[in-house]
């Protein structure tokens, strides 16, 4: 090139490798990144939160219109249904966009260039979300029960559905925003996992032909409302919540490891 | 070329060491696609303590090179070391060895000034109370305090800069990977980033690397400066050793009030010679001949003609464009 493109001389080294600095432990890390995202929803997230709720409250209503109040499986699976679809609002379509956005604008860079485990990002957000919809489940849960005639005496149970159905669905959430190529494809399968939350948990079962059905068997959220909708039963079969919960457990556990796993993908292209 | 030139201690190991560093991408698509070469065989030494600078027009490829320094994008070949890590084989230990301030802030964009930077602070390896402490003796060295409890999405450009900026400083590591750090920075918030970099490197032997377009920051502040075009390395020197390249030529700015008064002989054959921005004329030549194109221009129908002229020693954008940089590309 130029005369004066002279590689450097390598001589002089240093003796021996500088010490590194800290790196984050994974529980520290992991609070760090919750609180934070917390924090971020006292900004951006109070008015979709209400958007959730909103909507499903509005599923309730018109459910209402062609479902009678009272012990039928369909009140049941409506309520359970519009209940849990809250998770899936914020937890899969809202976690899809955010992860989605920070992929495409270089904002994992920032993580990136953190010394802090993979899981404690992911963790950390997924965890968040979940927790943001814990009101609006509650919330949903109460006016469906008020309005179907259930009893609300087992609704101690979504402490449970909540965060298993939402480490179910934030972590698919989560792994759809790392995974898709372009932002774009993030939002739409979001908002596709939302809808298919909508039609095949919120619909009653008896009347859905076979093939939906299967389909309705692969989705995460399926198993939270079932565990829920057992709940509403003078005497619930216990066991069986505890089935469904398990499945809603493993599918998290499954989903949040394959997020972790995209997480690092997407940072070291 | 003199490798430790500049104000840095001249025995101080080398921070970072980078040699023949490639890096292609793909441009296009299908049968049409082309490799882009956006690094094409860098190598540079940044020693201990030096303020070192990477400048050059967008898309020369100086973010791609701070990429890989950061571990963030692995190189097709060549070698990165940071204090004696080889970066390549082990990139999570750039972030254990460097606070990079990257172009982009939309990881905090919704967090108030002071969480976001105790929670990089914490992601740092701080304890919760450490990150608080350092992150307000942060927010209070860059005048942030009264800014602390505002989210970052609501503040101007240059304020969330500076946040950005906090945010990388907490948690004390001892090299600084600046990308563009003071753009849409008002003169003010400017001064305290440059006042933290060179407390820092007193107080702590600090290295900085700083990725800039803007030739005035890169006059002032650096210590040495790569000038990177097209994905080389064109020159590296201080800049008072690439301002010695341009020597003896001088630069004349000549702007007219409306039409160059072209029938003037002396403006006529300049015309041809002069790289024009709007009604600015600028000429790079030899002070004898800037002499007589000035006693030209200031007499008759062209000073009638003429609007403002400056005549100025030679600037690093001259000394940029005399290595054959691409015109035009860097910021005055």
């Amino acid at each position: 090139m130029t005369l004066l493109s002279v590689p450097p001389q390598t001589d002089r080294r240093a003796a021996a490798p500088a010490p590194l600095g800290p790196s984050a432990r994974l529980l520290p890390a992991l609070a760090a990144v919750y609180r934070a995202q917390l924090a971020r929803a006292r900004v951006a997230r109070i008015p979709l939160l209400f958007v959730a709720t909103f909507q499903s409250v509005g599923i309730l209503v018109m459910m209402r219109g062609v479902v009678d109040a009272g012990q039928t499986s369909a009140a049941r699976s409506v309520v359970a249904g519009s209940s849990v679809l809250v998770v899936a609002f914020v937890a899969l379509n809202l976690l899809a966009q955010y992860f989605g956005k920070l992929r495409a604008t270089g904002g994992l860079d920032h993580y990136a260039t953190l010394p802090v485990p993979a899981a404690s990002v992911v963790l950390g957000a997924a965890g968040a979300y979940a927790s943001f919809t814990l009101p609006g489940t509650v919330a949903t849960a109460v006016i469906g029960g008020v309005m179907f005639g259930l009893p609300l005496g087992q609704l101690w149970v979504l402490l449970a559905v909540v965060p298993l159905a939402g480490a179910a669905l934030s972590g698919l959430g989560a792994a759809c925003g790392l995974l898709a190529p372009r932002q774009e494809i993030a939002t739409m399968l979001g908002q596709l996992g939302m809808s298919a939350a909508l039609l095949l948990g919120v619909l009653p079962v008896d009347h859905l032909p076979q093939p939906v059905l299967w389909l309705r068997d692969l989705l995460p959220s399926t198993y939270g409302v079932e565990a829920f909708a057992r709940t509403f039963d003078p005497d619930p079969d216990w066991g069986m919540v505890a089935a469904d919960l398990g499945v809603c457990a493993a599918v998290g556990v499954a989903s949040l490891s394959i997020a972790t796993w995209a997480y690092r993908r997407a940072v070291s292209r | 070329m003199n490798e430790t030139a500049g104000r840095a201690p001249q025995d101080t190991p080398p921070c970072v060491a980078v040699r023949d560093l490639v890096r292609t991408y793909r441009g296009g698509r299908g049968a049409s696609a082309t490799e882009i070469r956006a690094n094409d065989g860098i190598s540079l030494t940044v020693r201990q303590g030096e303020i070192f600078g990477l400048l050059g027009p967008n898309g020369a490829g100086k973010s791609t090179l701070v990429r890989q320094l950061t571990g963030l994008l692995r190189p097709d070949s060549g070698s990165v070391e940071l204090l004696g890590h080889d970066i390549v084989r082990h990139p999570e230990r750039a972030a254990r060895l460097l606070g990079y301030l990257g172009q982009e802030s939309t990881a905090l964009d919704e967090l108030t000034v002071a969480l976001a930077a105790e929670t990089t602070g914490r992601l740092r390896g701080l304890s919760r109370a450490a990150a608080r402490a350092a992150a307000a003796e942060v927010l209070a060295e860059l005048g942030l305090e009264p800014i602390a409890a505002r989210p970052l999405a609501k503040l101007s450009g240059g304020q969330r800069r500076l946040a950005c900026f906090a945010a990388a400083l907490v948690g004390e590591r001892p090299l600084l990977v600046l990308d563009e750090p003071t753009t849409g920075m008002d003169p003010v918030a400017r001064r305290a980033v440059w006042s933290a970099v060179d407390r820092r490197r007193a107080e702590h032997g600090t290295t900085v690397l700083l990725v800039t377009h803007n030739v005035i920051e890169a006059e002032t502040v650096l210590d040495r400066v790569a000038v990177i075009d097209e994905g080389r390395v064109i020159a590296c020197d201080t800049p008072g050793g690439l301002k010695a390249l341009v020597d003896g030529d001088v630069r004349l700015d000549l702007v007219w009030r409306d039409e160059a008064p072209t029938g003037v002989p002396a403006v006529a054959a300049l015309a041809a010679r002069a790289e024009r921005t709007g009604r600015r004329w600028t000429v790079r030549t030899t002070p004898e001949e800037a002499r007589e194109l000035v006693a030209a221009v200031t007499t008759g129908p062209a000073f009638a003609a003429l609007d403002d002229f400056t005549l100025a020693t030679p600037s690093l954008e001259d000394a940029y464009l005399k290595l054959g940089g691409r015109h035009g590309g860097l910021a005055k």
